[in-house]
């Protein structure tokens, strides 16, 4: 394994992080921090507990979320996108490096990023609300299980984008809609019943009461089913990965 | 002579349909510098793409130093460096972290005099924490040669590398190709600059519509191929040529100031003594005589017109 290649695209791509440090952190904590001041506070106050938790903290785990999904899709999807673009994607495909390296490199810097992020937003919202995380080891298992799954993802729409505009549809058009409608501000089961099993179609929903579970001991499905959900999902991206690789899908011609 | 690039009947055809590599097959030699020459779209960059793994060929094999690109692509691909065309850099990077993520790309470990080596042979030191983007074409230039050398290669590729580069710098590069070469290290360049491969080739092949129609020794190559020029300048001008100098198939020119007369070099007889002889009879007497050689552009382009 070629791990001095893996390091060299790691540290580059972190270096672009606190290089731009306004845009890949403060911005994601302020507009986290406004979401805990109008969800939270303004209108937070004004709705009961659900399932025993105040709405102020039941809200934090889906923000967390929501930047995760967001961010982990975001800096992987520039991460490949941004050498496509100016051409030094040359050097990563004349390098003696395997597939497999460059999607650890990418994807392990994206991933770390965003599990600073959502670390990050978790200790903003502990500014906001008292919070007490019940499944400490859980939290962080599926703080990194989607951070990776959706860099993976992200990194799979690098590739698929042929403009600034395409890298930005799918983040914006479906993943922050299904984020939004996948319980990060509420219990599905609030829904009425047509509704709550439509959202079950949502991945996100998943995402979300798994980890909301690991903070409360409380969830809207059953935590196995969050875990093989999202597991399945990650084994889609690994699988789409491969074959772009195998293919030259986009990087050869 | 050793080969470190082979290649074999390699074919490239895109998904469009277009051919642009037609069943080449080619022998690079170890230490040396060849240039390859053709017209734009002749198929020079998808050949060095595909060598260095940037494009796929289609049919064909090729290895590198003994590896085979595809199957041992690791170890072929450590011992290749490529200076592609495009001045494709990490605007926003410096100088020293571009040149280091290439070297670690590679699977080369942090090595910082090496790299302030590089960077001081380039004339870069000065600049190794500016951003790219501040820096001139030139400088761009030497960055991609410098990221290029950073793994320590021992084959070479250079795509155009005198493309927007002014003439002192070109000059520079010419030393530094040289001194590389006596290092061990074997160059592959493709130019539109015959200047170029006359000054620092050791063999040249030439490539148009995707198949090398010559490979040859540059001086054996300008020495079979090579046509000569005597032009004499009259001490006084003629309306025409005269009858008894019209085997001699010379062509008249300067309003009648200069008669040029070509010849092949490798011809047993260049004719010349019986020119000199029949003009002296003639009564035709001249000021100066000069002779000119064909430059390899001149047999380029004649190569190039006679397959089209």
């Amino acid at each position: 394994m070629n791990i001095h290649a893996i390091r060299a695209i790691y540290k580059f791509e972190m270096a672009r992080t606190f290089r731009t440090i306004l845009q890949s952190v403060v911005s994601p904590v302020v507009s986290t921090s406004l979401y805990f001041v109008v969800f939270g506070g303004a209108i937070g106050s004004r709705i009961a507990e659900i399932d025993g938790v105040t709405y102020g903290a039941y809200i934090v785990p889906g923000l967390i979320m929501l930047s995760l999904l967001t961010q982990s899709i975001m800096n992987a999807s520039f991460g490949i996108y941004f050498p496509k673009f100016i051409g030094t994607i040359y050097e990563i495909l004349s390098a003696p490096i395997s597939s497999l390296e460059i999607v650890i490199g990418y994807v392990g810097a994206a991933a770390t990023k965003s599990i600073m992020l959502g670390l990050i937003t978790l200790g903003t919202a502990a500014l906001f609300v008292p919070l007490h995380i019940e499944h400490p080891l859980w939290m962080l298992g599926f703080l990194a299980l989607t951070a990776v799954t959706f860099s993976l993802f992200g990194f799979i729409i690098g590739i698929w984008a042929k403009s600034f505009e395409q890298l930005q549809v799918i983040p914006m058009l479906i993943v922050t809609p299904l984020a939004f409608l996948g319980g990060s501000f509420y219990s599905i089961d609030m829904l009425p019943p047509l509704w709550r099993t439509i959202s079950l179609a949502n991945p996100v929903v998943y995402l979300v009461s798994g980890f909301r579970w690991s903070f409360f001991g409380k969830s809207d499905v059953a935590i196995e089913i969050s875990l093989a959900i999202t597991l399945l999902f990650l084994v889609a991206c690994l699988g789409i990965v491969a074959w772009i690789f195998k293919t030259g899908y986009r990087l050869k011609n | 002579m050793t080969a470190i690039v082979s290649i074999s009947d390699v074919s490239k055809t895109y998904a469009s349909g277009f051919t642009a590599l037609k069943n080449i097959s080619l022998d690079i030699h170890k230490g040396e510098i060849f240039a390859l020459l053709g017209p734009n779209g002749a198929g020079k960059t998808t050949l060095i793409n595909i060598i260095c793994g940037i494009v796929r060929a289609s049919t064909g094999h090729i290895s590198a130093d003994g590896h085979d690109i595809i199957d041992d692509y690791r170890k072929a691909r450590f011992k290749i460096g490529l200076v592609p065309q495009e001045l494709t850099t990490d605007a926003f990077e410096t100088v020293w972290a571009t040149v280091t993520l290439s070297r670690g790309l590679f699977g080369r470990g942090q090595n910082p005099a090496h790299i302030e080596k590089i960077l001081k042979d380039l004339s870069l030191w000065e600049k190794k924490d500016s951003k790219i983007m501040t820096l001139s074409g030139g400088m761009k230039r030497r960055v991609m040669i410098a990221k290029a050398l950073s793994h320590e290669p021992t084959i070479l590729f250079l795509d155009e590398p005198s493309a927007g580069v002014d003439v002192e710098l070109r000059r520079d590069m010419w030393e530094m190709v040289r001194s590389l070469r006596a290092n061990g290290v074997t160059i592959i360049l493709t130019t539109h600059y015959i200047e170029e491969a006359e000054e620092m080739a050791d063999r040249v092949g030439v490539i148009n519509k995707g198949e090398i129609i010559l490979v040859e020794e540059k001086q054996a190559l300008m020495r079979k191929l090579g046509k000569k020029e005597i032009t004499l300048e009259l001490a006084q001008p003629i309306s025409a040529i005269p009858d008894s100098l019209a085997h001699h198939k010379l062509e008249l020119s300067g309003n009648g100031h200069e008669l040029t007369y070509s010849y092949d070099t490798q011809g047993e007889r260049t004719g010349i003594t019986t020119l000199l002889q029949d003009l002296a009879q003639t009564g035709i007497r001249f000021r100066d005589l000069n002779t000119k050689q064909s430059s390899l552009e001149d047999i380029f382009v004649d190569l190039v017109r006679e397959r089209s």
